[in-house]
């Protein structure tokens, strides 16, 4: 099942539907589909309800953060220098805002192959982080879902019982973020390494040795 | 009382105690384990409990369903920080005379799991512990170990006096703190009155106090 054969027959099946393939460059070569928020719903119905497809077990969903980087760009810009305007390279920095990714693996159990990867992605990391829930499609998705939305943050519409699930609900953080803090409750630990180690040195300073 | 006069009493057919060794005799050997179990270490529990480990040798006859009728809470596996206050209620709901074991690696440190964000360091932070089992899990002979353990400890308790068991010092508590779920931890991360945990120089960890190997 070839991946560029599916998303052809997407796009013929889901009229403006914004298909887009994300290349895996590693020996698995396990490329996946980029779908939109607006026709996710059809396009997850139609890899579930295709005849020839009938991709009807969705076996894994699971959430990906990817935090803002910072973009260095040269630019060239006319100045004026010593009353001649001159053109002038200057680096310019700018802040990409991240965000978040959802990811659906898909396997045909009547037909007996896969998998197929759906990732949907977030607009950024704080505000616009509403994605379209696949649940009603895959009833296996709804506690994974809800997975990602405790650990990550991503908001699913449409997801019938949207609540935390590892974590309390009176808890505001999303521990699998990478940016996300945990409660400073170090103890000694003998064999320090990593981040522990770092917590550990930071402690020595602090406390200055004991 | 002179303990040859207590044997040659014995082999004359008269039998002496004092109330104290009675009354820890009574303790030590009707241990009721609380039953319940968080994680893979009480699996090892039940089977330390079954025909072929037999705990019921040693007093533990019946695992109790309720924290009213139990003396032994065994903290069996990993404590989520959501399951903390829950094991904390349950051990305040106990009735006094009441002990803790600390079984495996996760109910002592948080074991594997330490470093998650959801993984409580240690149940010794909420509640006072007699007894800690090493191991990952521990096999049922280490628990066996332990509750022998525990029993010596019942025996050599002094009804009066400094060392007095808890329940009998009107004084010491009885309930401790459960913990509250905040936004980003428990509240408190832990009870100051009875978890101490160990000051180490770090810089010397792993060497002898001259700093060397």
């Amino acid at each position: 099942m070839n991946l560029e054969t599916i998303k052809s027959e997407i796009e013929a099946n889901v009229p403006g539907c914004r298909l887009e393939i994300v290349p895996n460059n590693s020996p698995s070569g396990q490329h996946s589909l980029l779908i939109d928020h607006e026709h996710a719903l059809f396009v997850a119905s139609f890899l579930r309800d295709a005849a020839h497809l009938r991709f009807d077990y969705c076996s894994n969903v699971t959430g990906i953060d990817w935090p803002g980087k910072e973009i260095t760009e040269k630019v060239k810009i006319k100045k004026i220098l010593d009353g001649v305007e001159q053109e002038v390279e200057e680096i310019q920095k700018t802040q990409s805002a991240g965000h978040l990714e959802a990811v659906y693996h898909l396997y045909s159990m009547e037909k007996k192959h896969g998998p197929v990867i759906l990732r949907m992605r977030t607009e950024d990391r704080a505000v616009r982080i509403h994605l379209p829930s696949l649940t009603p499609i895959w009833r296996s998705a709804e506690f994974q879902e809800r997975e990602i939305f405790d650990l990550y943050g991503i908001v699913f519409d449409g997801h019938p019982d949207l609540r935390r699930i590892l974590m309390w609900d009176g808890f505001e953080d999303h521990p699998m973020r990478r940016d996300y803090v945990e409660p400073d409750d170090y103890e000694y630990e003998p064999t320090p390494h990593d981040a522990v180690l770092q917590k550990a040195k930071q402690h020595l300073n602090e406390t200055g040795g004991r | 009382m002179d303990e040859k006069l207590k044997v040659e009493l014995g082999k004359q057919g008269i039998f002496t105690t004092t109330l104290q060794e009675l009354y820890n005799w009574g303790r030590k050997n009707s241990l009721w384990p609380l039953n319940f179990g968080l994680a893979c270490c009480a699996i090892e529990m039940i089977a330390t409990t079954m025909a072929r480990y037999d705990l019921a040798r040693f007093g533990a006859e019946v695992f109790r369903p309720s924290p009213r009728q139990a003396d032994l809470m065994i903290v069996a596996g990993t404590i989520t920080k959501k399951m903390a206050p829950q094991v904390v209620r349950l051990y305040n709901q106990m009735a006094e005379p009441k002990y803790v074991i600390s079984m495996g690696a996760c109910a002592i440190s948080g074991g594997p799991f330490k470093q998650g964000y959801n993984v409580l360091k240690g149940i010794d932070r909420y509640i006072p512990v007699d007894v800690h089992i090493p191991g990952c899990p521990p096999r049922p002979e280490a628990l066996i170990d332990a509750f022998i353990t525990l029993q010596k400890q019942i025996d050599e308790q002094q009804l009066t006096g400094i060392g007095r068991p808890r329940h009998l010092d009107p004084d010491a508590p009885s309930e401790f703190i459960v913990p509250q779920f905040g936004a980003h931890d428990l509240e408190p991360p832990q009870n100051p009155d009875v978890w101490h945990p160990p000051l180490v120089n770090i810089s010397l960890a792993g060497k002898n106090e001259s700093g060397n190997d």
